[in-house]
């Protein structure tokens, strides 16, 4: 422990943490998050929604597989920075391809182990989300809280526009394929692994997707590969007229923050909605929300987890559900659009999905898991329902 | 949906005596379902025949059947009781195969009764290793390969096929009990034989070894709409090949990626809806192989188990409780989670903290039994400690052990590296310590993982604590030891007392230093969601952290040890006085404190106290939550000796202790100054003296004169106690047993030959002893009063006995100043009552005596110990009118006490002073005859109607042996004796045919033409029971091979002349066809009507001072005790 770098992590109330870095080492800010998973460590680490946030685990152990090149949601890890009550001195499993510190340090991400998480999530449950900094190189308290404070809000800041892919590319089986023989289950209802997925996945008739990349995880394109769909992934802020006429559906995947400045987005779901079915995940239904003219607003201290339980409207099934996002929509102002409830969130009654029969639907929840549970396959196959039913149709939009 | 309105009565099978594999914590979800049912509205009806539960005190059921859980008692209840439905879901393998047999014959179908919880169907395709493997290949769930065999050559044919190592397996079998891993044609044929006897259906399954591979278990839940939850996740850290039970195991899973975690869980509901589990609980048992990552199920339990108890207490989800509402039609989404108290029962538990739960073994009292773990579980009991990490728990965890260790390591183990390695290849009790050792030595965590095959991530953690202890013995100076260390061996476990060890100090100096440094623990909570929301039930362990986040409330306080790890000697009876105490105290208004680290009790139900601690019962971590808490006083009397044992420490340390002080128990305990009062008072004692040497102990016995009862000072359960006969066995003690205390000296006793020992339980407030009752052992004194079946009230006992038997002790509550329970063991031999010991602490039979005479000692002695005195009891209704308990019992009460042989093959099932039981059952009824007729049944010993006795007595017993003989005889059995005792037999005209003794057939394998000798005879399943009193103790005589055959046959073996005439007794009663039922209730308001008041009193009248003279023992005045007692605790 003599060798041991110390860090700190200061929140802008003033609450200050102490521990020891790991992974890289510098001064990182982000809005502070806990999530309550007790697996998936490396999945949440590649998750574009959480750009931007320094995620706290609760679980207290953590980087005991270590890393591997299967499990990662996309090209990089993603959060600001990375707390946990403790990381594994040794990465032990047949997949493991090296240490969770090594990854870190090499990804350039600022580690804290040794804190009182537990304490660091009853903080943050009872006040709030909140911005804050984590060091190894500033050691004075106040000045640390200073950087806290005078980091950037997740309210109102355009993130999906940072991590959205530049350019537009094709994902196909192949991308699939080469992770399943590695151990990776791309998540089903319970669950044929992804191989015997692919042995199913002869589908007669393939639908051309768009999938928005307002930081989709990989997970999410394999489902879509293997429900029958040949994916292309366009940027944030690709417009309707590139899309329309060429794709049988859109999909608008997860990605983080505040919805409302994605603007770009909601417009171009407002274009395309009646034109083509339409599916959305976390942000994407988010943005679908507000294209339908709901609104949304931003949770106390957000949920994010692979515990959570989801009722369905449509039959008694509770599914326990993979969720991150700090913002959801507004109950009530889903009534003043032509979408109805079909989903709620059982802890808190928050709204979890959305549909407008024929045209669209979406999840506020995480049906791909990577990491957590895969009860919720069977919205990747209403939405391949969807795709094969569709018949244009105007859709009543509320004005804005 | 609410509960289901078409049932209105409900019985509910309990799980019988603690046996190994089925322990308290079927309590613990008895007691949960029960009240959950109860609640609901429904009429509970209650079949247990375990009498130190919980779930058996008359108010958690309205009809409660302390009866045998055979399918033939359980029938009768059906009949007398007519319920709507049965749950047998709750009572482990033990209700289950009841249910199973009930439902083969019929009688659910005749009597108009359902199944709820799980239907013989879903039994059958979970139990039934053929159909569960076909089930699952249907689910395309991946299994060991395997094959089914019903004879010895189908097994070998099939093990060949499979490739060695294979496992055999014999189906119904509870517990893992006959199946084993065998490497050679040789090994197997043992073990199918025995497992084809084992097994009820006379099936073994031959399966594909995966000894070495990873195990897993996940504890599911489904509700009637098909959702399945997972409320825990368990990973075995001893690799498949140990039982789980055996195994140390980890919450939450710690090696698996969320790939493979989520295709787990994936397989879990797949396999739960496949064998199609409706509602309730189960447990899938999974094993990884760590190369590859292939997973297999291996087993699964349509039921609440051992795992789903400790899968309750480790999350704080009550499995049970859950599983008992979903049975009767709630739905997971309906039902609030007690702890958040606004998200619903629907969601996956998170936990932010570590669990390691240990197993506890006795091997040590079963001198020849094999000390390797493998798949039949031999462990007894286990402790569970959380941590925030895996380090910290496993270190709290060895601390809880009560085997006098101070974390992991420790040091008595002095092997060298190289024994170490060779030694930890296979699983023992010590592999761990061992472990540790070897990496102390300078092993390698990666060659410690490949040998042992123990995940290279655990030993790695176990490296760290190594590191620590290193660097704690460099330390060398207490004053040298930096807060930077200190914190850091905390937040690995390491307690004071091994912090003072490895640096050379006093664990008062360490705690000193600690506590100037202010490296003070933090308490958190247990809470089901990693503190995402608030939680509401005070569930609490320590850790070294930054944030202490419970506060004590101002209200008044009592803080309750509770008992620890389950072993023999030490189970159920003293959680049973510890919730007692918390439920009293409650009701009277304090706030109660439970401590305890036994997963399986109901005192660790968060819902037993107002709060509850989950940590070691250790000087250190009890001062710990003393120093949090500031209770008015701590109660260490209701636990046994692990609470006792810390009394003197906390005294000294200003620590208040309620009730009795340990100065007193100091003085009942220590054999001199306990001999001196009972000098003083002039009560007889069989003559003893105390021995620190050898020669010392010759003296005194040759001055007292054989046999003399020989034991080191301050053991319970009669750990290494013996009766010696001569001097030379006299010496032979003396060498071994110096080893086993070293710190106290040897007691010896005069043992009186052929007494009637008597156990006497009462509380004592310091001015009036209430006698909970005196019982009477049905085996003479010299067989450990635990292993003996007592009867209450007493059935030879006369009046003046009784009654000085009364005197004696309360003379001796009086001397000790006794507030509180004491229990006072008294020898009777030629009239005269002698006092062989006085424990001033609560005795294995307050259970019992307070179920058999319906007033509940323990809740009293809790009451006292606070400041009540019994006349305000009596006055509350909580202590009856009648000063001696079982007074106006008009019932038998017969305790048996249930031997766990079966499960250590080869070891002498003679009883002794020491302890062996596991656990007891007990019979109620009219007559003594038929109470023991129960109780045998009760603790699984099938007496026989007719058929076949052998008798085989020594000399000594060959007068007494007639008439019980003459009287199977005349009941139509067919008696078989060796040659002295049938010599004996025909001489008082009783007919017997001659069977040749072991030692007289020829040794030499020459068998033509030879007799079938008595072994041949009970191996064959020729006789229906067997009578054999020793000729002489030890091995290899003729009556250890008969006893050993006995028990490999399952033929009953009674080895005592008491227990012989108990059984006829009993026999009688069978062959009458007197055996019917009835509930406890009935018995105890009988009980109380017949409780004439001699005069009357006004109710509201306040009662007079009742002190009376010392030397008077019982008032003669008796009150109305029709109104003495509420049926029913009021709803805490």
């Amino acid at each position: 422990m003599s060798s041991a770098t110390l860090a700190t992590l200061a929140l802008e109330d003033g609450t200050v943490f102490e521990g020891v870095g790991f992974g890289a080492r510098g001064t990182t800010t982000g809005e502070v998050c806990f999530n309550t998973g007790l697996s998936g460590y490396q999945e949440v680490l590649t998750d574009p929604s959480y750009h931007g946030q320094i995620v706290a685990m609760t679980a207290p152990q953590i980087g005991n597989t270590g890393v591997n090149a299967h499990d990662d949601q996309s090209w990089q890890p993603w959060v600001a920075g990375f707390v946990v009550r403790e990381e594994s001195p040794v990465a032990s499993s047949w997949r493991s391809e090296g240490s969770l510190g090594g990854y870190l340090k090499r990804h350039g991400i600022c580690g804290i182990a040794e804190v009182d998480t537990r304490r660091l999530t009853r903080h943050l449950r009872d006040r709030g989300a909140m911005r804050g900094a984590l060091s190894t190189e500033i050691t004075k308290h106040d000045e640390l809280v200073d950087v806290a404070r005078s980091s950037r809000s997740m309210v109102g800041a355009d993130l999906a526009r940072e991590v959205s892919t530049r350019s537009t590319f094709e994902w196909g089986p192949g991308d699939l394929e080469q992770r399943a023989r590695s151990g990776y289950a791309a998540g089903s209802e319970w669950s044929p692994s992804t191989s015997e997925l692919l042995t199913e996945n002869s589908f007669a008739r393939r639908f051309k997707v768009a999938a928005f990349d307002f930081g989709i995880k990989k997970n999410i394109l394999d489902l879509l590969v293997s429900s029958g769909c040949d994916v292309t992934v366009v940027p944030a802020t690709t417009s309707a007229a590139e899309v329309e006429g060429k794709y049988d559906g859109v999909f608008l995947s997860n990605g983080p923050g505040d919805p409302d400045p994605v603007v770009y987005g909601i417009e171009t779901t407002r274009a395309l909605l009646g034109r083509v079915p339409v599916f959305g995940i976390c942000l994407g239904h988010q943005v679908l929300g507000l294209a339908l003219g709901a609104k949304t607003f931003k949770l106390p201290f957000g949920h994010r987890g692979g515990n959570h339980p989801v009722r369905r409207s449509d039959s008694p099934r509770v599914e326990i559900t993979c969720q991150n996002h700090g913002f959801a929509v507004e109950p009530e102002s889903v009534e003043t659009t032509p979408a109805r409830l079909t989903h709620m969130n059982l802890n808190d009654d928050t709204v979890e999905g959305l549909e407008v029969p024929g045209v669209c639907h979406s999840v506020q929840y995480h049906p791909e898991a990577g990491p957590g549970p895969h009860d919720s396959r069977y919205l990747f196959e209403r939405f391949r329902k969807l795709m094969s039913e569709f018949e244009p149709t105007e859709v009543p939009l509320p004005t804005q | 949906m609410p509960a289901r309105r078409d049932i209105g009565s409900i019985l509910v099978l309990g799980s019988g005596p603690i046996v190994i594999g089925q322990a308290c914590e079927f309590d613990y979800s008895g007691v949960q379902a029960c009240k959950v049912l109860r609640d609901e509205g429904y009429r509970v009806i209650l079949v247990n025949s375990n009498p130190a539960t919980i779930m058996t005190d008359p108010e958690f059921a309205d009809a409660t059947y302390i009866e045998p859980i055979t399918p033939s008692f359980v029938e009768r209840v059906i009949a007398r009781e007519k319920p709507d439905a049965v749950l047998p879901t709750l009572g482990g393998q033990t209700g289950l195969n009841t249910a199973m047999d009930l439902a083969k014959d019929g009688v659910f179908e005749a009597h108009d009764v359902a199944l709820i919880g799980a239907t013989p169907e879903i039994i059958r395709r979970a139990e039934d290793r053929r159909e569960f493997k076909k089930v699952m290949q249907e689910a395309g769930i991946d299994l060991p390969r395997s094959t089914f065999a019903y004879s010895v050559d189908e097994a070998v044919r099939a093990a060949e096929e499979l490739g060695f190592p294979v496992v055999i397996r014999p189906s119904y079998v509870l517990g893992g009990g006959g199946s084993g891993v065998v490497s050679t044609p040789d090994e197997l044929i043992p073990v199918v034989s025995e497992g084809i006897r084992l097994s009820p259906i006379g099936e073994v399954l031959v399966e594909e070894s995966i000894s070495g591979w990873k195990e897993f278990e996940l504890e599911l839940m489904r509700d009637r709409n098909d959702n399945v939850v997972v409320v825990c996740s368990i990973e075995n850290l001893d690799p498949m090949g140990v039982h789980t039970g055996d195994s140390i195991t980890v919450a939450p899973a710690m090696t698996l990626t969320d790939v493979e975690y989520q295709g787990m869980r994936d397989d879990g509901a797949r396999v739960m809806r496949a064998i199609g589990v409706e509602t309730g609980g189960s447990n899938v048992q999974f094993a990884v192989d760590p190369a590859t990552g292939r997973r297999v199920v291996i087993e699964m339990n349509p039921r609440v188990s051992r795992s789903s108890a400790l899968a309750s207490k480790a999350t704080g989800f009550p499995i049970a409780k859950i599983a008992a509402k979903l049975a009767v039609g709630y739905t997971l989404d309906e039902i609030t989670n007690d702890i958040t108290k606004k998200t619903p029962a629907s969601f996956e538990p998170s936990i932010d903290y570590v669990v390691v739960k240990i197993p506890r073994f006795n091997f040590e009292k079963f001198a020849g039994a094999s000390r390797v773990l493998g798949t039949k579980m031999k462990s007894v009991g286990e402790v569970m400690a959380i941590g925030r990490t895996f380090d910290e728990a496993l270190q709290k965890g060895y601390r809880s052990l009560e085997r006098d260790l101070d974390g992991l390591g420790g040091p008595g183990i002095q092997v060298s590296l190289e024994d170490c390695l060779e030694r930890i290849a296979s699983p023992t009790e010590e592999r761990l310590h061992l472990v540790e050792r070897a990496l102390y030595l300078g092993a390698d965590p990666a060659t410690v993982a490949e040998v042992t095959k123990i995940d290279l991530w655990f030993v790695t953690q176990i490296a760290r604590i190594v590191d620590m202890r290193k660097r704690l013995e460099g330390v060398g100076f207490l004053g040298d030891l930096d807060v930077q260390s200190l914190k850091r061996a905390k937040r690995l476990g390491f307690g004071d007392a091994q912090i003072a060890r490895l640096v050379g100090s006093s664990e008062q100096e360490v705690r000193a230093r600690r506590v100037a440094l202010g490296v003070l623990p933090t308490y958190k909570t247990v809470d089901t969601c990693a503190a995402e929301f608030e939680a509401y039930t005070p569930y609490f362990y320590s850790t070294y952290e930054d944030e202490d986040e419970v506060t004590p409330t101002g209200r008044e306080k009592v803080l309750v040890l509770g008992s620890g790890p389950n072993r023999i000697g030490q189970g159920i009876e003293f959680d049973y006085c510890c919730v007692h105490a918390a439920f009293a105290l409650s009701d009277a208004g304090f706030e109660t404190i439970m401590l305890n680290c036994n997963p399986e009790t109901v005192s660790t139900d968060y819902d037993t106290s107002d709060r509850l601690y989950f940590e070691p019962l250790t000087f250190e971590d009890v001062m710990n939550v003393v120093e949090k808490e500031r209770p008015r006083g701590v109660i260490v009397q209701l636990g046994g000796q692990t609470p006792l044992k810390l009394a003197d420490r906390l005294a000294r340390s200003g620590v208040p202790i309620l009730g009795t002080q340990p100065e007193a128990i100091d003085r009942a305990e220590d054999r001199e100054r306990f001999g001196d009062l009972l000098a003083d008072q002039r009560l007889p004692h069989p003559a003893n003296g105390m021995a620190r040497s050898v020669a010392e102990a010759r003296a005194i016995a040759a001055s007292i004169g054989y046999p003399v009862l020989v034991r080191p000072s301050y053991v319970l359960g009669g750990r290494a106690m013996e009766i010696v006969y001569e001097a030379e066995s006299l010496e032979h003690y003396m060498n071994t047993a110096a080893e086993v205390s070293p710190a106290h000296p040897v007691l010896i006793d005069r043992f009186l030959e052929g007494a009637i020992e008597v156990d006497c339980d009462a509380v004592f407030d310091g001015h009036e002893l209430y006698v909970g009752g005196v019982l009477e052992h049905i085996e003479e004194a010299g067989v450990h009063s635990g292993d003996s079946a007592c009867a209450l009230p007493p059935f030879t006992l006369g009046n003046d006995e009784v009654q000085s038997v009364v005197d004696h002790t309360e003379v001796i509550a009086r001397e000790l100043d006794v507030r509180g329970l004491i229990n006072v063991q008294y020898a009777v031999k030629d009239d005269q009552v002698f006092v062989i010991e006085a424990n001033p602490r609560a005795s294995r039979t307050v259970p019992f005596v307070s179920k058999a005479t319906g007033v509940p000692l323990a809740k009293v002695a809790a009451r006292v110990m606070a400041g009540a005195t019994l006349a305000e009891l009596r006055a509350e209704g909580l202590v009856p009118q009648r000063s001696l308990g079982h007074e106006t019992m008009r019932h038998v009460a017969v305790k048996e006490a249930v031997m766990p042989f079966e499960r250590f093959p080869g070891v002498d099932t003679l009883l002794g002073p020491e302890m062996r039981s596991t656990g007891e059952v007990m019979g109620i009824d009219s007559n003594f005859g038929v109470a023991f007729a129960k109780a045998e049944a009760g603790a699984g010993v099938r007496l026989p109607s007719k058929g076949t006795v052998f008798i085989s007595v020594s000399n000594r017993d060959k007068r007494a042996v007639i008439f019980p003989a003459k009287r199977l005889a005349d009941l139509g059995f067919h008696l078989v004796a060796t040659g002295g005792t049938a010599q004996v037999l025909r001489r008082a005209g009783v007919d017997v045919d001659i069977v040749e003794k072991v030692s007289s057939t020829s040794g030499d394998g020459s068998t033509g033409g030879r007799v079938l000798n008595v072994i041949d005879k009970i191996g064959s399943g020729e006789v229906e029971l067997v009578f054999n009193t020793p000729l002489g103790r030890g091995a290899r005589t003729d009556g250890y091979f008969i006893r050993t055959a006995s028990v490999a046959a399952g033929v009953p073996c009674v080895t005592t002349m008491p227990g012989m005439a108990a059984a006829v007794q009993a026999i009688e009663e069978i062959i009458s066809g007197a055996l019917t039922v009835r509930p406890l209730q009935e018995f105890l308001a009988a009980m109380a009507g017949r409780a004439r008041p001699d005069r009357r009193e006004d109710a509201g009248r306040a009662r007079p001072d009742r002190r009376e003279d010392a030397g008077r023992a019982r008032p003669d005045r008796r009150e109305d005790a029709g109104r003495a007692r509420p049926d029913r605790r009021e709803e805490r």
